[in-house]
């Protein structure tokens, strides 16, 4: 990740030292969030784009925040009523975007490696919010802080991640990242949601559910329903995949943590009971995402290291 | 007239170097002389300088001219300078253009236009169905009168098991093979890249190599079934070439191709998410890969096909899952062949010559190029030695979509005769 212009397309461009760094950036960043006065002025003047092709409330939310609480001017530009639906072409509105010389430009697309060709056109750090069902390398980010800070600890945390995993962008960089750390990744899903040759990435797969007894972690994908439409059909219907897959409370080991994405479908994936229980993060990870992003940006911007960073911070 | 080019006059050259011909069983030093486009004589003689071989010119069984419709991408013109750069004496052109060459009017209007533009002789095809759609069959009596060599519905496969089956009976009537594109289109839909480690890991949509090698299986049993030849187009995978072995063993007249990108990459090199890198099929493993090379020592794969297939540099610069499919490769097949297969040890130069000439000639049941006297001067020259950089500014073609651009290969083409004329001279 350290180069002359650093961008986070993917978590395969983080070392470790660079993973733990942004952690602890985040940790001393989420210190903020309990003052009257949240606002810091590290990134005052410089201009953070969000380029959104896909419709995302929670992501969208999360970065804007998180620019405008390091007080950097914002500007977010979606696909609806843009220039974008006129057949303008990615690369084109990267370098229509670069006139105005952002310091940063968020990227959601559809498609795998669109932040890439963003950052091939533009003079930004460019922070990829999601390619297709490729990466989302900030979600995975925001895990790993939830992880740690719940647990103490991501050196050996065994996590089942369960669920849609052929089409989730989420899955694959949680499991690169959770390899990053020395974590150990587990996938669960029907075989129909498995990509095929995907324990090629290091990581136990299995089918059974009887699986997550043994983890830490249970890491839950949202089961997306235009995957159940006609002639897409990858399970014979929602209700057996409830049945067979759905993170009930007689499925949760006490001890255990649940963690989802969010959004969340209540009483397919996950049982609403589960979801409202004392082991569920999901709110925490709402908030992990703030605090992870707030330090991407700093980081991106300020570079490099802690080491110059925390003591910055300390006196905002 | 199965193959047309423009008028010229025909040459008289003298070449010296290594003579390989492996039909001839030809590999001496020596020097050809050629009257008036005619070989007049094969003598041997003192050795050339080293690196130098003159052997049987190239033909082409798979090329996208994309005229008529897309002539911002590739003409007769353009494309066939770059066949001649490529040492190409012959090439045939697939259909898939706007509009389909799926009636003889087309077709004729097209043949005539070769006849003023193309540098190197050319043969064109028909589809097997009106407009590719799948539905009904083109009239192909008419078709292989107005000069079609074979009929394809190249770039989409023949979906229906019906269809299929009527074609190849009635291709009878049209006395023209089958060439056939093999896809299983239920298993593909949505696919960008080989589905295996890769794509699971990238989150692309894949394009399994079941999906070709159910479709070869079905094709060569109603391909026996009728009693017809079949060719089958640009394989990659090992259960295809597995599945043609057992079919011509069981007596099918089959023939088939693979493509340098096939032969020499694998889906490793996706990674990259270089859109110069899709095409359909698209890059499989190393074991894929190393099955096409078995099959190209063997026989199975009798045919070299560049499925050289131009696309606007603005419709490449795109994300890799908006990308059109294709990659060209008339200028570079020979040197990327010679750069991988024979220097890589996987693959005897007489094998590959005779893969890229006299294997695809038979296949469509044109005139096999041949080093004798008395023969038409379809010659080319190669430098085995020469080392170059495949870099966008030197392409012939209008298009500049290779899947080698600033590799550096060994092996360069230095003339082409084709049809006694130089067609090409470095």
């Amino acid at each position: 990740m350290i180069e002359p212009r650093r961008h986070l397309l993917e978590v395969a461009d983080l070392t470790r030292a660079d993973a733990e760094r942004l952690l602890d950036t985040a940790r001393a960043l989420e210190r903020t969030l309990d003052r009257e006065m949240k606002k810091l002025p590290a990134l005052r003047g410089r201009l953070v784009v969000n380029l959104f092709y896909e419709s995302s409330t929670r992501t969208l939310a999360s970065f804007e925040l998180a620019a405008k609480r390091l007080s950097a001017d914002t500007m977010t530009l979606r696909s609806s009523g843009s220039s974008v639906d006129k057949g303008e072409s990615l690369r084109d509105t990267a370098l229509t975007l670069g006139a105005y010389d952002p310091d940063v430009v968020i990227v959601r697309h559809p498609q795998i490696g669109a932040a890439s060709i963003v950052a091939r056109a533009t003079e930004a750090h460019v922070v990829n919010a999601g390619d297709g069902k490729h990466q989302h390398p900030t979600q995975a980010l925001l895990d790993l802080f939830t992880i740690r800070e719940t647990l103490g600890r991501l050196d050996g945390v065994s996590v089942a991640i369960v669920g849609d995993v052929l089409h989730s962008r989420v899955a694959r960089s949680l499991v690169e990242a959770l390899r990053l750390v020395g974590a150990e990744p587990l996938l669960v899903a029907p075989p129909t949601l498995l990509p095929r040759g995907i324990e090629q990435m290091g990581c136990e797969v299995t089918t059974s559910i009887d699986a997550i007894a043994d983890v830490d972690v249970v890491y839950v994908l949202r089961m997306q329903s235009e995957r159940m439409q006609p002639g897409a059909a990858f399970v014979p219907s929602l209700r057996e995949y409830t049945a067979l897959y759905g993170i009930t409370p007689e499925r949760v080991r006490p001890g255990q943590v649940v963690m989802h994405p969010g959004p969340m479908n209540r009483g397919i994936e996950i049982d609403p009971r589960v979801a409202d229980s004392g082991a569920s993060l999901v709110t925490t990870q709402v908030r992990s995402g703030l605090v992870v992003r707030m330090a991407v940006l700093y980081d991106l911007l300020t570079a490099p290291g802690l080491h110059v960073a925390a003591p910055a911070l300390e006196v905002a | 007239m199965t193959l047309v080019c423009r008028n010229g006059r025909r040459d008289s050259l003298t070449i010296r170097a290594r003579i390989v011909d492996p039909g001839e069983g030809l590999d001496a030093q020596g020097t050809v002389t050629v009257e008036d486009g005619v070989v007049t004589a094969v003598e041997p003689g003192p050795a050339a300088p080293t690196g130098l071989v003159l052997a049987p010119a190239f033909v082409d069984p798979h090329v996208h001219l994309r005229t008529p419709g897309r002539e911002d991408e590739e003409t007769i013109a353009s494309g066939t300078e770059a066949a001649a750069a490529g040492g190409y004496c012959a090439i045939v052109a697939m259909p898939n253009t706007e509009p389909v060459v799926d009636t003889a009017s087309v077709l004729q209007a097209l043949v005539e236009r070769a006849r003023a533009e193309a540098l190197v002789p050319t043969g064109f095809t028909a589809a097997i169905s009106k407009g590719q759609r799948g539905e009904e069959l083109t009239e192909m009596a008419e078709l292989a009168a107005a000069g079609a060599l074979a009929f394809t519905d190249d770039g989409k496969p023949v979906a229906s098991a019906q269809l299929m089956r009527r074609a190849l009976a009635y291709s009878a009537v049209a006395q023209r093979p089958l060439a056939l594109h093999c896809e299983e289109p239920a298993l593909t839909h949505d696919g960008h890249m080989h589905e295996g480690a890769v794509s699971a890991e990238l989150g692309l949509g894949g394009w399994p190599s079941v999906a070709e090698t159910l479709m070869v299986e079905r094709d060569l049993a109603l391909a026996a079934y009728e009693g017809r030849p079949v060719h089958l187009q640009h394989l990659s995978a090992r259960g295809s070439v597995d599945a043609v072995r057992r079919a011509r063993l069981g007596g099918v007249a089959v023939s088939a191709e693979a493509s340098p990108h096939h032969l020499c990459e694998t889906d490793e090199t996706v990674r990259s998410l270089d859109p110069n890198m899709k095409m359909n099929p698209p890059l499989r493993t190393e074991d894929d890969r190393r099955a096409l090379v078995e099959a190209v020592l063997d026989g199975t794969i009798d045919c070299i096909a560049t499925d050289h297939a131009p696309h606007a540099r603005h419709e490449k610069d795109v994300p890799f899952e908006e990308a059109p499919f294709g990659v060209i490769g008339l200028e570079t097949a020979f040197a990327a062949l010679h750069t991988y297969l024979v220097r890589g040890g996987e693959v005897p130069l007489a094998t590959l010559l005779e893969r890229m000439s006299a294997g695809p000639a038979r296949a469509f049941g044109l005139p096999v190029p041949r080093i004798a006297v008395g023969e038409p001067a379809n010659l080319v020259l190669l430098d085995l030695d020469a080392e170059w950089t495949v870099r966008e500014e030197h392409f012939r073609s209008r298009s500049a979509n290779s899947w080698l651009l600033g590799r550096t290969l060994a092996g360069a083409v230095v003339k082409t005769v084709a049809d006694g004329r130089v067609v090409f001279d470095a």
